[in-house]
Formats: C-alpha cells, sequence, structure tokens
C-alpha cells in the first residue's frame, strides 16, 4: 500500500505538471502594455512554485516509500541538520524568494494603479447594473453630465440617470452598450456601479476591477491589438450573473472616430 | 465574565479538582445572575458533575465533554452529507445544464421546475454549500468535535471548566444548523449571496434577487447564532488549555493536537467575535430598515433605493478579517491531529516540538493582517493592497516550516502504513498542492488576473476543504477505538483514502487550468465565447466528484457498521501511543481517569527512546530513561 501510495503521488504531480509545462492551457493573449509584466512575474511564480510543488511531493513520496517498511533492528534517524537546517532553509530559501519575487511583482502592481492616467487619454465612463454594462462617452464637451438616481430608466433607456434638458455637459453625451476604444491609445474608465458589486474582467486586456456601488473607481490601460473581446462580470451579481457580459471593441483610430460620429449620431 | 479573574495559583501542581470546584463555584454564581437554578449536583463529585443517569443527561443535553463532542461528530458528519449532496447538484448542472435530476423539484419547484435547476436556484445551493461545509463541517469537525473529546483528556482534566457553556455551545450551533437548513423552505429559498454574502446585494433585501430577502436574514441569523456557539467554545477551550492541566502537563508537555485546538480557540474568540456584530448590522439592514452597508442612490428596477449612507467595503472588511483566521481555524486543528497521528504511526518525535508550535502560532498571528488579499481588486486603496500582500507572502515561511518538520521527521522513521497515517500523509500532500497556488494569489498583480476565477477555487479547496477533510478522516480513523471501544476496518479504510485522494486531484487540479484560462467562478453556465471551450473539463471534473462522493460513502458505511459491529479494540491503546488519551480506560470514564488523576512524568512523544522498555514510553509512566529529546 505504501509503494503503491508513494507512486500516485508522484504520478499526480507529473500529471498535474504537465498541462502547465506543455502550455496546454495557456493564458489568454495579451493585447495591453502593462500585460507583459503581469504575465512574467506569473512565468516566475509558476517556476518557483512549480519546482517547490514537485520537490516536496516526490520527497513526499520517497520518504514514504524508503521508510514504511523497516527492518526489526532499524534504527530512527535524524534528519541531518535537524530542524534548525530546515527553518533556515524555510527562512533563506523559500521565504527569501517568495517575498523578492513579491517586491519585484510590485511593478506590475504599480503600472496599473500607481501611474495617473496620461493627459490625453480617452475616458469612458461605465456602469453597471444588474446584469448588463453600459459605457458613457462625453463628447465633444469632454465633460460628463451627472448622474441622477431618480431620472434612471430602462423603459426610456435613460441608464445613466442623465437629464439632458437641465444639464448642459449631458447633452452631448453618447450613451453604448459597448465598450469601443482607440488601438494603442490609453484608455481612462471611470466606473460607477447602478445597483450592487460587480466586476469590470477582460482576461486578454489583464485587467480585472471591482464596480463599487457608492463609490466612483476608476482603472486605465491601453489596448494594443485591434480586435473585439468579452467584458465578464466576476462579482457574483444576483441570478443573472453568469450572463453579464458585454463586448470591447479595439478600433484603429480612424474607425473609432467614425464609430464615435456614428453613435452621436445615434443619440 | 466567570472565569475571568486570574487564576494564577492553579499551575500544574495544584490538584485540579480543587480548581475545578472552584470554578464551577464562580459558574454557578454567574448562572444566579442569569436567574438559572444552581446545579444541584455541583459538590457532590471533584469533576463538577456526577454521571448522569437519565437518557436525556446522558445523550442529549448532556454537560459531559465527550458526549458534545461526539454529538459534534454527528452534527458535521450530517452537514458534510448535506453539502457534499449539494456539490453533486452542482456539478452535475455545470456539466450537463439541461439535464434533469430526478426528484430534485421536490426540494424546490420554483427552484427546479421540471427538475432542471434555475439559474438563481444553482447559485442558491452553491451558496448553502459554500457555508454548511465552512462552517458547519470543517469548523465543527477537526476543532469543535475532536478537540472536545481529546482536548480535556491530553490536558489531564476531568471536564472542560464550564460544562453548562459547552453544552450550550453545541445546542446553540445545532440551533444554527437548522435555522440555516430551514432557509430552503421559505418562500424564494435560501439566499443567492454566496458564503461570502457581499453587501450591498446581501443587504438590500428581495429587490436584489430570489432569496436575498428572507433568505439572507436567515443566514445571517444562523450564522450569528453559530458565532455565538464558537465563543462558548473558545472559551472553555482557552481555559481548559491554561488552567486545567494535571501535575506534571506543562505547556511543552501537551501533545501537538492539543496546541492546535487551543491556537485555534484563540483565533476562534476573536474571529467569530467580528462575524457576529456584521451579522447583527446585516440582519438590522433587513429588519430596521438601517444603512450600514447600502451606500445612497442605488437603483433597482427604475427604483431609488431608500437607504443612504452605508459602505459596501465596511461588509468585506469586517467579512474578512474573520474570514481569513476562519481558514485557519478550519486548517490548524488539522495540523494539529496530522502530526499527532504522524508521529504515533513513525514511532518518532518531530524534528522539533517547540519550532511546530511556534509555526502553528505564527500562522495564527499572521492571518490578522492578511486578510486584505482577499480584496485586492475590491476598490480599496491600491496601496493597502500592497500592504496586505507582505504578510500574506511571509506565512509562506511558517507554513514552508512546518512542511518541511513534517517531511524531515518522515525521514529516518519507521513509518507505519494504515487509514490514519495514509490520510495525514494525504493531508501532508494537499497542503503542498493547495499552498503553492498561494504564491501566485498572495501577488496583487496577478490577483488581477486569478481573482474570482477557478484558480481561487481550486487554491481553496486543497488547502482547507480536503486537506481540512483529510484531517477530519485521519483523526477518526486514529481516535475511533478510543471514542467508542471498536475498531474500524482497515480495508475499507485504505480504499477510501486512495480514492478520495486520487479523486481530490482530478476535481481541484483542473481547477487552476480553468482559473489560469480566465474561467470565472459562480457562473452556473459558460455563455461566454472563450469559455465555451473549457466545458469538457467540467464535464470530467463533474464525473470525478461523482466518484470521489461515491467513494465517501465507503468512509459512512466503515464508520457506522463499526460502530455497533466492529470488532472491539484489543487493548486500551491499540497504537502505542503516549498521550494521556492512551492511558486511560476505552471509553474512558465519565471523568476521564477513574479513581486516580494522571500525573505526567515525560514529553508527549517519548518514542524509540534508546534503552526503554518498549519503542514508547507514555507520559505517565514513571520509567526513568534519559532522552536526548526531552524538554529540560
Amino acid at each position: 500500500m505504501a509503494k503503491l501510495f508513494a507512486v500516485v503521488i508522484v504520478l499526480i504531480a507529473i500529471a498535474s505538471a504537465v498541462p502547465i509545462v506543455m502550455h496546454m492551457w495557456p493564458m489568454p493573449q495579451d493585447i495591453s502594455v502593462h500585460g507583459h509584466l503581469i504575465d512574467e512575474q506569473f512565468a516566475d511564480t509558476m517556476l518557483e512554485a512549480g519546482i517547490s510543488f514537485l520537490a516536496s511531493q516526490i520527497l513526499l513520496a520517497y520518504f514514504i516509500w524508503r521508510f514504511s517498511s523497516p527492518a526489526p533492528g532499524d534504527k530512527i534517524k535524524s534528519f541531518p541538520g535537524g530542524a534548525m537546517g530546515l527553518v533556515l532553509a524555510a527562512f533563506l530559501l523559500v521565504g527569501t524568494e517568495v517575498l523578492a519575487l513579491g517586491f519585484f511583482g510590485t511593478k506590475a502592481w504599480a503600472s496599473v494603479y500607481f501611474t495617473p492616467p496620461a493627459a490625453d487619454a480617452v475616458t469612458v465612463q461605465a456602469q453597471a447594473g444588474q446584469f448588463a454594462f453600459y459605457f458613457r462617452y462625453p463628447g465633444p464637451d469632454g465633460t460628463f453630465g451627472p448622474i441622477h438616481p431618480d431620472q434612471v430608466s430602462e423603459a426610456n433607456a435613460n441608464f445613466f440617470g442623465i437629464d439632458a434638458t437641465h444639464d448642459q455637459d449631458s447633452k452631448d453625451d453618447i450613451v453604448t452598450a459597448e465598450l469601443a476604444i482607440p488601438v494603442n491609445k490609453e484608455v481612462h474608465l471611470l466606473m460607477h456601479s447602478k445597483d450592487v458589486g460587480h466586476s469590470f474582467y477582460v482576461p486578454e486586456l489583464r485587467v480585472q476591477q471591482d464596480f463599487v456601488p457608492g463609490l466612483d473607481v476608476s482603472v486605465h490601460f491601453t489596448a494594443t491589438k485591434i480586435g473585439r473581446y468579452e467584458i465578464v462580470c466576476t462579482q457574483l451579481c444576483g441570478l443573472g450573473h453568469y450572463n453579464m457580459k458585454a463586448y470591447l471593441e479595439v478600433k484603429s483610430q480612424e474607425d473609432y472616430d467614425a464609430w464615435i460620429k456614428q453613435q452621436a449620431a445615434l443619440q | 465574565m466567570p472565569g475571568s479573574s486570574s487564576r494564577r495559583h492553579c499551575s500544574n501542581h495544584v490538584a485540579p479538582d480543587a480548581f475545578v470546584r472552584g470554578a464551577f463555584a464562580r459558574f454557578v454564581q454567574t448562572k444566579h445572575l442569569f436567574g438559572v437554578s444552581a446545579m444541584h449536583d455541583m459538590s457532590a463529585h471533584a469533576v463538577g458533575h456526577g454521571a448522569p443517569t437519565s437518557f436525556i443527561r446522558k445523550h442529549v443535553f448532556s454537560i459531559d465533554h465527550k458526549v458534545i463532542g461526539k454529538q459534534y461528530y454527528a452534527l458535521a458528519l450530517v452537514a458534510a452529507v448535506v453539502g457534499m449532496f449539494l456539490s453533486w447538484l452542482m456539478r452535475i448542472h455545470l456539466g450537463w445544464g439541461s439535464f434533469a435530476i430526478p426528484g430534485l423539484h421536490l426540494l424546490s419547484s420554483s427552484g427546479a421546475p421540471g427538475d432542471v435547476m434555475t439559474p438563481e436556484y444553482y447559485l442558491q445551493l452553491m451558496t448553502m454549500h459554500g457555508t454548511i461545509m465552512v462552517f458547519f463541517v470543517l469548523t465543527t469537525a477537526p476543532f469543535a468535535a475532536f478537540g472536545n473529546f481529546f482536548l480535556p483528556i491530553q490536558t489531564g482534566a476531568e471536564d472542560m471548566p464550564f460544562p453548562h457553556f459547552n453544552m450550550m455551545s453545541f445546542w446553540v450551533t445545532f440551533v444554527a444548523f437548522m435555522v440555516m437548513v430551514a432557509a430552503f423552505f421559505v418562500p424564494d429559498g435560501p439566499s443567492l449571496g454566496g458564503w461570502t454574502q457581499y453587501a450591498p446585494l446581501s443587504a438590500i433585501g428581495a429587490v436584489g434577487g430570489p432569496g436575498q430577502g428572507w433568505g439572507v436574514v436567515f443566514w445571517a441569523t444562523s450564522i450569528g447564532i453559530f458565532c455565538i456557539g464558537q465563543l462558548l467554545g473558545s472559551l472553555n477551550f482557552i481555559t481548559t488549555t491554561l488552567d486545567m492541566r494535571c501535575k506534571g502537563m506543562s505547556l511543552m508537555r501537551l501533545p501537538i493536537s492539543a496546541w492546535g485546538w487551543f491556537i485555534t480557540s484563540v483565533m476562534g474568540l476573536t474571529a467569530f467575535a467580528v462575524l457576529m456584530p456584521a451579522c447583527i448590522l446585516l440582519i438590522l439592514d433587513h429588519l430596521a430598515g438601517t444603512s450600514f452597508f447600502v451606500p445612497t442612490g442605488l437603483v433597482i428596477g427604475d427604483h431609488v433605493l431608500p437607504h443612504s449612507g452605508g459602505s459596501t467595503l465596511l461588509w468585506q472588511h469586517l467579512f474578512w478579517f474573520f474570514g481569513h483566521p476562519e481558514v485557519y481555524i478550519a486548517i490548524v486543528p488539522g495540523m494539529g491531529i496530522v502530526s499527532h497521528v504522524l508521529i504515533t504511526n513513525m514511532r518518532r518525535p518531530m524534528l522539533s516540538h517547540r519550532v511546530l508550535i511556534y509555526s502553528m502560532a505564527a500562522l495564527a498571528v499572521l492571518s490578522y493582517m492578511v486578510y486584505g488579499h482577499h480584496m485586492f481588486v475590491s476598490g480599496m486603496n491600491p496601496v493597502s493592497s500592497l500592504a496586505f500582500s507582505f504578510p500574506t507572502l511571509v506565512i509562506t515561511i511558517p507554513s514552508t516550516i512546518i512542511v518541511l518538520i513534517w517531511l524531515g521527521s518522515l525521514y529516518g522513521s519507521k513509518l507505519r502504513i494504515n487509514s490514519a497515517s495514509l490520510f495525514s500523509l494525504g493531508f501532508v500532500s494537499m497542503f503542498i498542492s493547495g499552498g503553492v497556488s498561494g504564491f501566485f494569489l498572495a501577488q496583487p498583480s496577478l490577483d488581477i488576473m486569478l481573482h474570482a476565477t477557478y484558480f481561487v477555487v481550486g487554491h481553496f479547496h486543497l488547502v482547507m476543504g480536503v486537506a481540512a477533510m483529510f484531517g477530519i478522516f485521519a483523526g477518526t480513523y486514529f481516535w475511533f477505538p478510543k471514542m467508542t471501544g471498536r475498531m474500524m476496518n482497515e480495508t475499507l479504510g485504505k480504499a477510501h483514502f486512495i480514492l478520495s485522494f486520487i479523486g481530490a486531484y482530478c476535481i481541484f487540479m483542473p481547477f487552476h487550468y480553468l482559473g489560469i484560462a480566465g474561467n470565472v467562478r459562480r457562473y452556473q453556465a459558460f455563455t461566454d465565447d472563450y469559455l465555451i471551450p473549457l466545458v469538457p473539463v467540467h464535464k470530467f471534473i463533474t464525473v470525478a466528484a461523482l466518484v470521489t462522493g461515491f467513494a465517501q460513502l465507503i468512509f459512512i458505511y466503515n464508520l457506522i457498521y463499526s460502530r455497533f459491529k466492529g470488532p472491539h479494540a484489543p487493548n486500551d491503546n491499540p497504537w502505542q501511543g503516549t498521550s494521556l488519551e492512551w492511558s486511560t480506560a476505552t471509553p474512558p470514564p465519565h471523568n476521564n481517569f477513574g479513581a486516580t488523576m494522571p500525573v505526567v512524568y515525560h514529553d508527549p512523544y517519548q518514542y524509540s527512546v534508546e534503552g526503554a522498555a518498549a519503542d514508547y514510553i507514555m507520559q505517565t509512566s514513571t520509567e526513568k530513561v534519559h532522552s536526548p529529546d526531552e524538554e529540560k
């Protein structure tokens, strides 16, 4: 039984490592400027976690194999170096490595959260509600009109609670159901929740940020590949959570300009 | 509070019975304060209560910690079966969404019309699965069940200092479970908000979705009551460990399992004390019109909600301040149990008893400083994410020390293979596998990709779900003879082990790959373009979950059959253990040790000592042998 168990451990360890080593489950393609920092950090962490995982599982299996059928005269042996050696190993090898990894990983975090958006970034407001995303572009005046919760009306397609008759800033605002952005240009997304918690997750963009009701948060990113990507909700928001999605359309600058004009005409 | 006065006089050299009488007298005085009648038999016996004679006092409203421990075990077993059944329903739905599960409409005609689950019913079952498993299985079984039964025995006490609080602790937990299960039968069913119950979805009432009205009120009431039970239990565990040790039992002579329960009870006392007020505030938001967790200006169905001024993140902070220590509340007793079982089966002490204890204590302390890693993308200040990331990475160090001590102690041991030791070794393997994925989730930059994906689900199921379950199984196979006087079937135990071990990996390893591919959790169906190719993996996981689930029936059969028909334990110490539970009768008498209280002369784990008469020296043995391991 002990030897069977040891073999099973080794087989499971190898079978677990195969999909990673063979890239059977790669991360989705990266279409962002900051994403490569996350991906490199992920690869480094995977290397360290993988070595720790394989080494300790195989050691466990070997010790079970080796020490489970002692001969009658066998004496207890102590691990070379004893407990202190292992404590030192934990501090020096694992501790320092993991901490160093975390330290260098802050670069990727800082690139997303600690740098302010560029002055010429395209500003878009995103609103999440049960169970749809809506987006608002400020129009030629570059400012958003205020949100009036009491004016929100699904029936009249007034998703943002815009009062266009009284608010000058709202008159030229453009509301859409998909998020179109120009390629290679920074986008500053202002995030507003209409009702409960939601999240903005585009795996290809390496961006995930919660919508926090009562608190307006923002995130900024630059997409580098033209295409159509899914925006999904990752914060449990009710029965339609699984189906809450929108599309991110990364367009060339010309296509984007044309699209904005076309949307403005539809308002 | 009873027993809060200083009891410095009660060192391990004071006869415990004198102390127990004192503690009990204080307890009785408190009962007068509450207007409850005094115990009639308080001074009749050293233990403060005589052996009960009526069926009700013996088996139902018992104040004997051993009976309470078994009651907790039975409750956890029922809860585990319910939780596992719910996971089957969820897995079938995830693999084959349109499959009609025969009879499901009987559970809820609106939730499963035509026996096919609705999206909301999936979330409701998921919420109940998580809640029942975390609270009523992982918290009660390794901590409250085994801890209640064995902590007083391992410390050499006759009972816990507050036996009535102990009885209350179980029955309060029982009521909490009943309230939780009752949520299945309220009109629109249990809450769909997940076991974390994030506000404001949990606080705005029925407009939020099915089950968000009474379902949440039942949920919060149940968990609030559950907290009371855990607070009472923790109080008893702490006082038992600090004040009730028998003569010669210094703190460092306590077995590692007792240390596990003690450290856990300290965490329980502080963590559940935060969750309980959070639940009360949540209930007030529902029933009293308050707005603790609901901000101004939320709109649902074109209506502005009447709430104003609350904070969404407040709930997350309160919940995770409890929630992260809770992870260690689930796993630290398992570490203690598994170390205890391994030592007995390796016929040697761990490389260092102290280092293991200090590392477990370090986990407990750090567990309060890391909770923000659940909130990296929550909208919390991004600087605090880094502040929470650092201690999370530091927690790798005590965890690694614990694993290395286990591995290093295995080296050169005389390992005995039986069901208990197999599950302990399986625990080690699971803890490693679940632990390394923590390297990723501890880093905010990687959490951007992995947050709320199946990677997280795989991580916590391995490290606290499966590992803690393996700890429960190891404890069951190991202590069954002492608890019941009978032996469990080893062949069935080994079959149960190997199926569970392979099965658990088949279920939870693929979760990590799904998460890396961006598979979001808490989805009842995968309709997104990039998720559709992952559906075959979900089918594989479903099959693995069903097979592994059926393997658990072997355990339940073994448990029940052995309880009534198993062979009698050959003697009081079938595994040749050293700690106090093995020096008393099987099953232990009402006051644990019979006429004479034990006196301890040795460290807990004197195995394979050169020149000793046998390969183990019991803690109560008066044999004088020089042992290099003996603490000075």
